[in-house]
Formats: structure tokens, sequence, C-alpha cells
């Protein structure tokens, strides 16, 4: 149930509705979209962002909260860390159990990795990740009308033509045979009855591409990874993220310090090869941004390949999703998902108006809600003073047949119906909020981190951590495919890399270095990363509990 | 500020009215480490079990989607331990005794409904545990498609059956060998790995920034649904 000044509102939303079913806003000129990304886009805010001093990209230009952690010192005093007390060796390490974590290790397997030779660290449960939460689904061009070309003029349109061609490449031209492998592994995906995928389009996609499961599309897949890791029998330790990778005495990376979340205890994994799939950077609140991602995304993986001498690309970039919920507070900043837009809701201003094509790309799609909302003044004002804009969800009925909203969007229908509010019957308001790490690490076609020297040896890198693939700005459906794409690559390419490969002594010399590096800046050692978990606790509660101390 | 009253895991606080469990429990100083993944209702991480105030009766809900209640006694569930059947989903032999050849103990449920009363998800659970004592696997598989794996099912069925396992067996066979394939995909994966858009992107590759632009912006596009 909407407060009374916003029903009001919801009625001139009702009154238009029938002269818009049919007829939307033109889609913008190049021109014009420049203009409204330059002028209202969160990104395009220098002082959001800032230089950073140390480490092999210094100078690069990446959001303040993110150089704050390549600007820290490590957790753990390198001088200090004991590695000769060995807890797990292993042939590869795989850091983050999420998407691309998950197909690395089955991709290792395949290409004839033992399962007890493999060792998945995660820092919350395997597949608490964002790939579980990924709902609109995954681009693959496989269709008659479609084609591995297209797919990639769209991605690099849409990536503002900054992306990196190798990685773009390997994206579509992969695309097909991992929907093909998810089908062999027994994922179910939206098919007609002769086994035609159901397809639609996403933002700044030309053709209708995207597949899904239902709006669960990435913790369909997520959970049958996770069902076959287990049957594998892959080693998993959970609740233990790594803190820091290191390196043998020829430089090669050689496995991470893992720290156990719940008894505060310390591990040494020696591993041939270390695959880095610890996903994006959401809670770091780019901003002050709400976001959609989960708990642990703050931006680890980063922080340390970045103090092993990996190059980032990107990084100044960062995705907001242009439909967080902005109502109700309880769940803001929350994602609806695009293919809600896809299915044909619209979005409109506080008068019910038309504004904006439901389906540009996501980044100037979101400026156009927030110049709709602060420029022009035409946004929902919320009973907490938040802005919004209205997608009239009841649409997707109208168009596609009563019962289409709870069929194909049961995740989004569940989630407002807990809070009163039925999309079948009502708008939802929406806001744009913080939603993917554009930019990463940087790894080539191999799926091999990237340092000013060329490839770092025995160090591979898949999914949100790393840059590139995406260029300035990520297409909905391609992240997904992102992890699987590189997930599999960084699989098949460690599998062979261990075979002849030895590691020699352990060490942390790079972070030494590191830590050099920063002192000679002039770094204070006040802030330390990498952050592993944000915390949401009151002030109040915290300033009292220091005061006991 | 309109405050109620709660009680986490037996001590009392007082939380502003409307926040969600987790982020009562947050605001009353708890720091989650086990419990809360995505926070969004999408990964079973926060499954919590609570007791109203003169109430005897249990309610299961998610703490990152349930909003406070007055007296409410929260307790949270993040892991239920459970056995999962192994299986190599290549040699499965389907008929309607697969799946309680690997979960023989869904022959034991009474029908009692409590999985069903206990799911967050509002799923059919005790339906699609007798859709898969039928060995009606479709109907099983979408019956729990929607199912997020929170074990709260699992915690409260006194036959003690692992009802989020079962249906992940049953939708993974369902895709894999009721499903129709697909055979635009099929011939799309024969195109490529024939080799028949190598050259073409390729070419794609090396063209000019210009050349690029002036492609995208003149790309058809597909009518939309
Ligand atoms: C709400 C939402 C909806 C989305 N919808 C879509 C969509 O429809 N289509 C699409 O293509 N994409 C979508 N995305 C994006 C996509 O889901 C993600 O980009 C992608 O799943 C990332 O996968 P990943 O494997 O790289 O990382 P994740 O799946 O996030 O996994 C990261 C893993 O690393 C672990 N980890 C983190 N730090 C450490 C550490 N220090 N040590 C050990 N482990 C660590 C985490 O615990 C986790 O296991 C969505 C994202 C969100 C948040
Ligand atoms: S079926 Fe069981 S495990 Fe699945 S969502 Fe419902 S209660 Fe949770
Ligand atoms: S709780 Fe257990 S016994 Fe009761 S209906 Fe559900 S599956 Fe059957
Ligand atoms: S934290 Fe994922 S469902 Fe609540």
């Amino acid at each position: 149930m909407y407060p009374k000044e916003m029903q009001k509102s919801i009625e001139k939303v009702e009154k238009s509705r029938e002269e818009r079913l049919h007829k939307l806003p033109e889609r913008l000129k190049e021109k014009e979209k420049e203009e409204l990304l330059l002028k209202w886009h969160p990104d395009y805010k220098p002082e959001a962002k800032r230089k950073i001093r140390v480490g092999v990209s210094k100078n690069a230009i990446v959001p303040n909260e993110v150089a704050d952690l390549i600007e820290a010192y490590p957790l753990e005093n390198p001088a200090e860390i004991d590695l000769s007390n060995i807890d797990y060796q292993t042939d590869i390490l795989i850091i983050g159990g999420g998407g691309a974590g998950c197909t690395a290790a089955l991709f290792a397997y395949y290409n004839g990795v033992k399962p007890e030779n493999i060792l998945i660290a995660t820092k919350l449960r395997n597949g608490d990740a964002n790939t579980m939460m990924a709902q609109g689904g995954i681009q693959a061009a496989d269709k008659e009308n479609d084609s591995p070309l297209i797919h990639y003029l769209d991605v690099i349109g849409g990536g503002h033509f900054a992306n990196k061609t190798e990685l773009v490449e390997r994206l579509v031209m992969d695309a097909p045979i991992i929907i093909k492998w998810h089908e062999e592994l027994g994922v179910m995906y939206d098919k007609k009855d002769d086994g035609e995928m159901i397809t639609v389009h996403g933002g700044g996609t030309s053709r209708r591409r995207m597949h899904s499961a239902k709006d669960y599309t990435g913790m369909e897949i997520m959970r049958v990874l996770r069902d076959e890791i287990r049957n594998i029998g892959v080693n998993i330790i959970e609740f233990s993220p790594a803190i820091e990778l290191l390196i043998d005495d020829e430089g090669k990376a050689a496995g991470a310090i893992l720290y156990n979340l719940e008894t505060d205890q310390y591990y040494v994994v020696k591993a041939k090869a270390t695959i880095i799939a610890t996903g994006g950077f959401g809670r770091l609140h780019i901003q002050g941004f709400p976001t959609t991602n989960h708990y642990g995304a703050t931006c680890d993986g980063v922080v340390l390949a970045y103090r092993m001498g990996a190059i980032l690309r990107d990084m100044d970039s960062v995705q907001y999703h242009p439909t967080g919920v902005a109502y109700p507070e309880q769940i803001v900043g929350l994602l609806v998902t695009e293919k809600v837009r896809s299915l044909g809701a619209q979005p409109l201003n506080s008068e019910g108006e038309q504004f904006v094509h439901p389906l540009e790309p996501r980044d100037v799609e979101a400026s156009a809600f927030i110049k709709e909302c602060y420029g022009k003044n035409k946004g929902v004002i919320t009973p907490t003073g938040m802005r919004g804009i209205w997608l009239d969800s009841p649409i997707i009925d109208i168009l596609h047949g009563e019962g289409t909203i709870e069929r194909r969007l049961g995740a989004m229908f569940r989630m407002f119906k807990r809070f009163d509010i039925d999309m079948r019957e009502e708008p939802i308001l929406v806001f744009p909020t913080l939603h993917y790490q554009n930019g990463g690490i940087e790894i080539n076609s191999n799926a091999e981190v990237l340092s000013p020297k060329g490839v770092i040896k025995g160090l591979f890198a898949a999914g949100e951590v790393t840059g590139g693939v995406h260029g300035k700005n990520r297409l909905m459906g391609n992240s997904l495919l992102d992890t699987q794409v590189f997930g599999r690559i960084a699989g098949i390419n460690s599998a062979k890399y261990v075979k002849n490969c030895k590691i020699g002594k352990l060490s942390v010399e790079h972070v030494k270095k590191y830590v050099e590096e920063l002192k000679k800046e002039g770094i204070e050692e006040k802030r330390r990363a990498p952050m592993i978990l944000p915390d949401y606790r009151e002030k109040r509660v915290l300033s009292r509990a220091i005061d006991i101390l | 500020m309109e405050e109620v009253r709660i009680y986490i895991m037996g001590k009392e606080y007082k939380v502003p009215a409307g926040l969600t469990i987790m982020k009562a429990m947050e605001y009353a100083g708890y720091r989650y480490i086990r419990g809360a993944g995505c926070r969004a209702g999408f990964c079973g991480a926060c499954a919590t079990i609570y007791r109203k105030e003169g109430d005897y009766k249990l309610y299961a809900d998610l703490a990152c989607q349930k909003t406070v209640e007055e007296g409410m006694h929260l307790v949270q569930l993040p892991f239920s331990p459970a056995n999962k059947a192994i299986y190599d989903i290549e040699k499965i032999k389907v008929d309607d005794k697969t799946i309680l050849s690997f979960y023989p103990e869904i022959a034991r449920c009474v029908s009692c409904n409590t999985c069903t009363k206990a799911c967050p998800q509002e799923l059919e659970v005790m339906d699609y545990i007798q859709a898969s004592l039928r060995g009606d696997i479709k109907k099983a598989a979408e019956l729990g498609f929607d199912c997020i794996q929170c074990g709260l099912c699992a915690i409260r069925c006194p036959a003690e059956i692992v009802h989020y396992h079962v249906a992940q067996l049953a939708r993974r066979l369902y895709g894999k060998y009721i499903a129709p394939k697909s055979k635009h995909l099929e011939k799309r994966v024969r195109e490529i790995e024939e080799g028949r858009y190598n050259k073409a992107i390729k070419e794609l590759m090396n063209k000019s920034l210009e050349e690029l632009r002036k492609m995208y912006n003149e790309r058809d596009i597909e009518p939309g649904d």
C-alpha cells in the first residue's frame, strides 16, 4: 500500500496508461546520449574520483572509495607472517565461490585436475554471491536472426568502444557453448514446447538474446554449479576470505593467506595456480549510493592482485542500475530486474508521463531518471524524502496476458508483495542503485592476469573482478556470461599450467615492497585493506562499545 | 520515532519500527558474519525462526525480508546440516523411481504440510515432495523452482526430509532429460566449432573506431515483444 500522496500520482499513471500502451518515446541519438551522460551520470562527477598514488597503475583514476582501499596497509604486517607452516597444499586455489569460481573449478576438473587438488575458498557460504542474485538473464547469440558478430557490436557499442577486443571475441564466441553446457548440466532455461529458448531484449541489445530461468536466472545457474561441485567433491572452505596473495622465490603466484572469520585463525595455502574470482565492489557504496550487491562485495580481489602487480583498467567507470527499489524503505536499493522493462513496463514521472525509451543502455537510462528527478523536479517523492520514477508494471499483464508477472517475474512479485505492494495492479517506484564494477584486473584471453612486464605466472582471474570485457558500461546478461566464459577459460588454462609447475619457497616480498611504496608516498598507516565485510552497525552502538573498551 | 521491542536470542532490544529483522539486529549492534549473503531474498542464508509473545507457534522467515514486529523472539539458523545425494548426472537412468532411489526418506512424508507453512517463498513444498514420490519429475521441478534453499522446511519436517535437495535433483533431471533440447542452440554451437565466424570476427576486431561507431549506430534493432 502506498501513502496518500503517492497514490495521487498513481492515479495519473493509470489515466495515461491506455494512450501509452503501444507508444514509446524514440531512442536517443548518439549526441543526445552523450549530453545526458555528461550532465547527469554519477560517474562523470570529477570530485567523486581521484588518481591512485601507488602501484603499477599509479595515476589511474578510480572512485575515492576504491582509492582508499588501494592506498591502505595490509591487515597483517607482512614481516610477521609465518609461511613455514603450510595448512593446505593444493594444485589450484580458487578465491571466491560465485559463478566464475565454481565454473573454473568444474573445468579444471574436466581438464584432468583431481577434485582433491582443487580448493575453493570463499568469504561467505559457497554460492552466496552476486551470481545467485542475477535475475534478468544471460546473453548468447544462438538464434537464427542473430550471430556472435551482432553480439560483438552490441557489447562494444554498449561499452563505449573502450572494451578489450580479444576478450569480447571470446565472450561472444563462447556464449552458445556455455548455454549448451548448462543445458547438459540440467539448468532449466525458459523454453517453448519445441525447445526453442524464450529470449527477450535487454537494454542496448539489438536482438532478443536474453536467456532466462524466470527471474531467478543466476540462482538457477548457481544452484546447479554448486550441486555439481558437491557431486564431484571439490574442497571448499567457507567463511575464510583471502587477505593476501603469496608468491614464490621466482615471483610466481603461489597461493594465499586465508582468514577464518569465526575463529580469527590464519591459514597458509600453497598452490601451484591461483584463480581470483572474488566478484565486485557494490558494498563500498560508491558516492553513498545504495547497492544491489551481496554482503561481501568489497573489492578484495582487486586490492590483493594490485599489491602483486596486476594492472587495473576501467576502474573509473561504475555501473548504476537504473531500477533499484526506491519504495518501500526496507528494501531500498535492491534490484528491480531489467526484465521488468524488457517485458514492457514503462518508466514514468510523477505526472504519469513518458520521458525515455525503456531500453536504453543502463548508464543512459539511469541518467535520464536522475535528470527527471533532480533536473526537472518530476520525481515521485517518498515519505523519507527519496525521489523515484514509476515503472508501470501492470502493463506487463495487459500486454502478455494475465499471470505473466507471477509466472515470469515471481521473485519481483514476491519481493513487493512482502511489503503489501501488488505490482500486477500498482506501479513500482525505482531509482538508480550501485550495481556493477565495470572495470577491474586486466587479463588476456587466456584469463591470465597481466602486469606491466607481461603475464603474472600462475595467476588467473575471471568474472566481475576483471576489467576490459565490458569497457565502460556493461549490458545486462553479459556479466553472467562473462563469469561462465572466463571461469571456464581460467579452469582450462590453470589445469594446463599446473601440470608443469613447481613452487619454490613462499614469500610476501611483493607486499613488503608495496608497504614501502605506501610509506614513501607519505600515506599514513590509518587504513587497512581488504575490507572483507562492511559494518552496518549503528554509530551509536559502536561508540558505546568503544567507550567500554 | 516509533519503536518495537524485540528479543534477539533471548536479549531484549528496542529498535525502530519498520526495519527488517536483519537491519534491526544490526541496529542493535550485532554484526553479521554468517547468516547474511545477498541481503535481498535470493540466497537463503538468513533463515530465522521466531515466536510472538503469548503465541505458542514457531514462525519462520528470512531476516532480510521480514519486518520486525512487537514482541518477536528471534533466533537465526544460518545453516542446517543436510544430507545431499551424490550422483553423476550423466549416468542417471530416469524413471518414476529415480528421485525415490536417491532420497528414499521422501516415502516417510506424513502429509502434515509443516514444510509448506515454513516456506518463506510460499512454495507448495509438500506438493513437490508428493510429486517426487509419484515420480512426476516435471511437476516437482516446476513447484520447487523458486526454492532459495534456505533449509527452513527441512528443519521443521517430522520425517526429516531435505526438501531443497530433492527439488534440486528434480530440476536437474527435468532440465537435462525431460525438457526438449534447443535445436537452434545446437546448430549455432556446431557453426562456431566449425569456425564459421572466425574470419568475420577478426575483421570486425580490426575495424577502425570510426567504422565501428557507424556500424553500431546504424545496426538494425529487432522489434521487442
Ligand atoms: C542483484 C543483481 C542482479 C544481477 N543481474 C544480472 C543479470 O540479470 N544478468 C547478468 O548477466 N548479470 C547480472 N548481475 C551481475 C552478475 O550477477 C555478477 O556480475 C556476476 O554474477 C559476478 O560473478 P562472480 O563469480 O564474478 O562474483 P560473485 O558471484 O559475486 O562471487 C564472488 C565470490 O567471491 C567471494 N569472495 C569475495 N571476496 C573474497 C575474498 N577476499 N576471499 C575469498 N572469497 C571472496 C564471495 O564470497 C563469493 O563467493 C547482477 C548482479 C546483481 C548484484
Ligand atoms: S522449499 Fe524449503 S528450502 Fe526452499 S525456500 Fe521453501 S523453505 Fe526454503
Ligand atoms: S513437513 Fe515433511 S512430513 Fe510434513 S508434509 Fe512436509 S515433507 Fe511431508
Ligand atoms: S540474506 Fe540472502 S535471503 Fe536473506
